[in-house]
């Protein structure tokens, strides 16, 4: 399996290299889709200038990443291309992984309850086969690395591949079994973002599972397993923090950043639902408004996690969706993250209701329109601009809510003799 | 230095009294109230009476024809108190305005600087201005290191000038209000240049009118109803290219030892002259042209009142301009680096009223004036906004140096609003086609609705040569009760500032402050061989991008619907059960609505 995730990582790195020496770089590094006030390079190089001048990168309003990115770019801001592009096939490597570990675990369970006669004869059609998972991994990185959200991203240098990458490691990490790596990337990428927090309860669920720890309330061994898990994430996100503190030896990063994604004062139009409702909303509901479109993120966990216990991977897969279409400042590139995970559940299609929904690429042919009537026009035609803008955020909910209704939907049909 | 100025105030009162009416009961009355004034107040009486003396006023009008045919009217009214006013100690007001004064010494200010103006002093082809104020309102204040809060006291400040000048200052907040480093260092006596105790601010949108001079009018000693002040007339005011009023106040030295503190009230009052509106065809100006009133008296409490008028020649031939009628005296200054000649009209000089009541100084060209003759300042700058669409833009800056052989640097201030996001990265200064890099920046970048941004750079100018300044910017989105009520007028940016040490052509001697004409000291200069210019450009209109105004409730309804939606369909999967339904086979009249059913293609039951 190596020599074709080679060619693909190969074809990758190609088109990205092709297009950073293209004209259209210049272009797609200034679209609001791809690089938002959080994570657009030209805010990365706007910090270092600033910390060369003698000034905290954190005393204005324009940069809003995480001390790491300025240790980080710090010395390789001259192979910044270079960097993205490693990024990105680090990513596409570690999903590979990941999913590889997650077939052979899926293939053997499938296996065990064949053997113990649980499923009803009529499911025959809805078994997978080796030789169908045994491509599924490739296909995530294929899905990764040529989808052109992620390209787009990629070019633009926006550090959500960085973002990603972390996020890819932490699956990778929780995938293999080990809690402790688990941990810290979880706690690297809550750090970057505050939302992948939520990721704590599949990451959580899976490693139960995969000790074989019963998931009941009363317990003993799960809430131990739980506080081991929860401590180590803790420790390792304070260790990060203290750390962080020591580069400006100043606290001013956590309003800039966590202060920042939570009470979302910049409203530069983004492919999100926040921006447009708090810049016509009125003043006096503005504390309560963010208060609610923060709790969304974060509420749809403990459901999930009551209704998905035995499906954790998927309801991280969910989880991800959630974030990526409710987050405060989301780009195209927490699109792409997600979007790579659609291959491991294709068994799940044929009962995929609006298949053409599904298959919403109009997105990729609506978004660049929608920006150019606030620019060119002058006059306002974003309210234009925003509803056409809220169109991605459906079709990502319809494919999760109809994923997560096919999975039960089969599950169901599977456990019935 | 309070002899001679309280020989001609008694003379003056004398005269008055000997005016006034009947001889001896009058005097006895004046002295009786005199003595009653002097008796209660604070302190040995003779003291307070020898101390309210020591008050004086100076008035001056300069007219100065410019290179393009326009007239400039430079009024400057001097008040100069020999008290101090920060020990609290002072009650009685005389020629000093008591509003000011209060505030002076209830606020802790040691220097306070206001100009209101409107329209925009076209350096490149005017020349170097006496004092150029940017277009709005300027405030601009050194606290003493006493004061406590000095935000504080600055809020106050502007609430109060507000009020005084009846505009609106108390749009002064955080929001547009800096702490320069380097580019305003105190113009009056200190002790030590701490400048957390400066405080800066700029409206360029603020207008002035007639409700702006009145009260300006009313700090005068003589009101505006003897002396100079009355041609200061609303309607001819403002019908003009340029008007600033101004106020200053500080504190000097006393004498030449220095070892007391006077406060002087500077106001100033500068006006253009468009030829082309107000000229009629005819290059002559004259005091009734440009203020439709002449001078028939003089203040009677003004020390000095001289009406100075430029008629340097320029090319040291012959001279170009014929004034009438004939000037009192002749006076040869070096102002601004080059030799310049008045006529002086002494007010005071009792030969001037002689034989009309009234004085209409009037100028006459001699020959018609080349235009190629225009001599270019040696300083003059330009800025403006570059780039296109509503999401980023330039800032451009030009900076042009003419002298032939001489550089000198020049400090650059740039106040942006917040809603303008620079990105300094981007900043780069060229000089003849190579980079400029400035000895000293400070930038202090701007915090979302609390802190415009700060630039401010130490830029060395080569002779003969024009440098480029530019820095790109990102428009933000506001919300939607940010926007003014007319908002694709577009937002205000504030002047930029310039001050520099322009080098002179000819050398400059140290003159005494008070002996030489208001108008050339009041910026002190350190030695003879250049002089110190303040310059602004020009400021900046920018639109922003703007949502849709008619439209909050329709947005609102769509975001929360896609919110909802989502919600509900989250809801109704994670809690729906799924059941076995078994296929019943059904009586006869299912089966026959199941046929009419097929017929009409729609599912069966």
């Amino acid at each position: 399996m190596a020599a074709p995730l080679v060619l693909v990582v190969l074809a990758a790195v190609t088109v990205r290299a092709a297009l950073y020496r293209s004209s259209l770089a210049v272009f797609i590094a200034e679209r609001v889709e791809v690089a938002s006030p959080l994570n657009a390079w030209k805010r990365v190089v706007e910090g270092l200038a600033l910390l060369d001048l003698g000034v905290s990168p954190y005393s204005g309003a324009i940069f809003h990443e995480t001390p790491l990115i300025i240790y980080l770019f710090h010395f390789l801001i001259e192979y910044a291309e270079l960097v993205f592009i490693i990024t990105d096939v680090l990513t596409a490597v570690a999903l590979y992984l990941a999913i590889q570990d997650f077939n052979k675990v899926v293939f053997k369970k499938q296996k065990l309850l064949i053997e113990l006669d649980k499923y009803a004869p009529d499911v025959a059609e809805l078994i997978q086969t080796p030789m169908e998972m045994h491509y599924i991994p490739l296909k995530v990185a294929l899905f990764y690395l040529l989808n052109p959200y992620t390209v787009m991203s990629c070019v633009a240098k926006s550090t959500c591949a960085i973002n990603n990458s972390v996020i890819a490691f932490f699956i990778l990490a929780t995938i293999k079994g080990s809690a402790f790596l688990s941990a810290v990337f979880l706690a690297l990428a809550t750090y970057q973002s505050l939302y992948p927090l939520t990721l704590f309860a599949p990451a959580l669920l899976y490693l139960l599972q995969r000790q074989f720890i019963p998931i009941k309330l009363k317990s003993k061994s799960f809430w131990l397993y739980t506080m081991q898990y929860a401590s180590l994430y803790l420790c390792s996100l304070v260790v990060i923090i203290c750390l962080s503190f020591f580069l400006l030896n100043s606290w001013d990063f956590i309003p800039s950043v966590y202060g920042f994604i939570l009470s979302v004062p910049d409203l530069t139009p983004n492919i999100g639902l926040f921006w447009y409702f708090f810049a016509e909303m009125f003043e006096h509901f503005s504390l309560f408004f963010v208060c609610v479109f923060q709790i969304n993120v974060f509420f749809y966990t403990i459901p999930l996690a009551i209704k998905l216990k035995e499906h954790p991977v998927f309801f991280m897969f969910v989880q991800l969706a959630i974030i990526s279409i409710f987050k405060s400042y989301p780009t195209l590139g927490d699109v792409a993250l997600y979007m790579a995970f659609l291959p491991v559940w294709s068994h799940l299609y044929r009962y995929l209701a609006h298949l053409g929904l599904f298959l919403c690429l109009p997105p990729a042919g609506i978004l660049p329109h929608s920006w150019t009537p606030l620019d060119k026009a002058g006059r306002d035609r974003g309210h234009a601009g925003f509803k056409i803008r809220t169109v991605p955020p459906f079709p990502g909910t319809w494919t999760t809510l109809r994923n997560v209704q096919s999975l039960r939907y089969m599950g169901w049909v599977g456990k019935v003799p | 230095m309070a002899a001679p100025e309280a020989a001609p105030l008694a003379a003056r009162a004398e005269a008055e009294a000997a005016r006034g009416g009947a001889g001896d009961g009058m005097a006895a009355l004046l002295l009786l109230l005199l003595l009653v004034a002097a008796g209660p107040g604070p302190g040995p009486g003779r003291a307070d009476a020898e101390r309210e003396r020591r008050d004086a006023l100076r008035e001056e009008l300069l007219l100065s024809p410019l290179p393009t045919g326009d007239v400039a009217a430079t009024f400057q009214f001097r008040t100069r108190w020999d008290a101090d006013l920060q020990r609290g100690s002072v009650s009685h007001y005389r020629l000093f305005p008591k509003a000011l004064g209060r505030l002076v010494a209830a606020l802790g200010v040691r220097e306070l600087h206001l100009a209101l103006t409107q329209g925009f002093w076209r350096t490149r082809y005017w020349g170097q201005p006496p004092l150029q104020a940017p277009a709005g309102a300027e405030l601009w204040v050194w606290f003493q290191p006493t004061v406590p809060d000095v935000d504080k006291a600055w809020k106050e400040l502007s609430n109060i000038l507000s009020g005084i000048f009846c505009a609106s200052l108390n749009f002064i907040d955080s929001t547009n209000t800096v702490i320069p480093t380097a580019s305003f260092k105190p113009l009056g006596l200190a002790n030590g240049t701490d400048h957390h105790l400066l405080r800066y601010a700029v409206l360029p949108r603020e207008v002035v009118c007639t409700e702006n001079l009145t009260p300006w009018k009313k700090l005068l000693p003589c009101g505006s109803k003897a002396g100079l002040a009355v041609l200061l007339k609303a309607e001819r005011l403002f019908h003009s290219s340029y008007h600033s009023q101004a106020v200053h106040i500080r504190p000097i030295c006393r004498d030449a030892s220095c070892l007391a503190v006077s406060w002087e009230l500077r106001q100033t009052l500068t006006v253009v002259f468009d030829f082309f509106s107000s000229g009629q065809g005819k290059k002559d100006w004259s005091l009734f042209k440009m203020f439709s009133r002449t001078l028939t008296d003089t203040c009677p409490l003004a020390s000095q009142s001289k009406v100075y008028v430029d008629i340097s020649p320029k090319n040291k031939e012959t001279e170009l301009l014929e004034v009438s009628p004939p000037p009192t005296s002749v006076h040869e200054a070096i102002v601004q680096g080059d030799r310049k000649t008045y006529a002086v009209y002494d007010l005071l000089s009792p030969s001037l009223f002689n034989t009309s009541r009234s004085l209409n100084v009037q100028l006459k060209w001699k020959r018609p004036q080349d235009s190629s003759e225009m001599p270019i300042p040696t300083l003059h700058a330009q800025r403006y906004v570059g780039g296109y669409g509503l999401q980023t833009g330039e800032i451009c800056t030009l900076i042009y140096n003419t002298h032939p052989y001489r550089a000198f640097p020049v400090i650059l201030l740039e106040t942006v609003p917040w809603y303008l996001r620079l990105y300094v990265h981007t900043l780069t200064i060229i000089t003849k086609g190579k980079e400029n890099k400035p000895s000293y920046i400070h930038y202090q970048p701007a915090q979302d609705r609390r802190r415009p941004h700060l630039l401010e750079m130490l830029i060395q100018l080569p002779a003969n040569s024009v440098t480029k300044i530019t820095i790109q910017f990102e428009r933000a989105l506001l919300k939607w009760t940010e926007y003014p009520p007319d908002p694709n007028h577009g937002f205000y940016v504030g002047s930029s500032v310039l001050s520099a040490l322009v080098p002179s052509v000819t050398a400059m001697k140290d003159v005494d402050v008070e002996q030489s004409p208001l108008f050339t000291s009041l910026f002190p200069s350190s030695d003879g061989s250049s002089y110190f210019v303040r310059l602004y450009t020009e400021p900046l209109l920018v639109n922003l991008p703007t949502p849709d105004f008619s439209m909050p409730y329709n947005v609102i309804c769509l975001t929360c619907t896609v919110v909802a939606v989502c919600y509900g369909s989250f809801y109704n999967l994670l809690t729906r059960t799924f059941h076995v339904e078994e296929p019943s086979r059904g009586g006869l009249a299912k089966r026959l609505a199941n046929v009419i059913r097929k017929f009409r293609g729609v599912p069966p039951l």
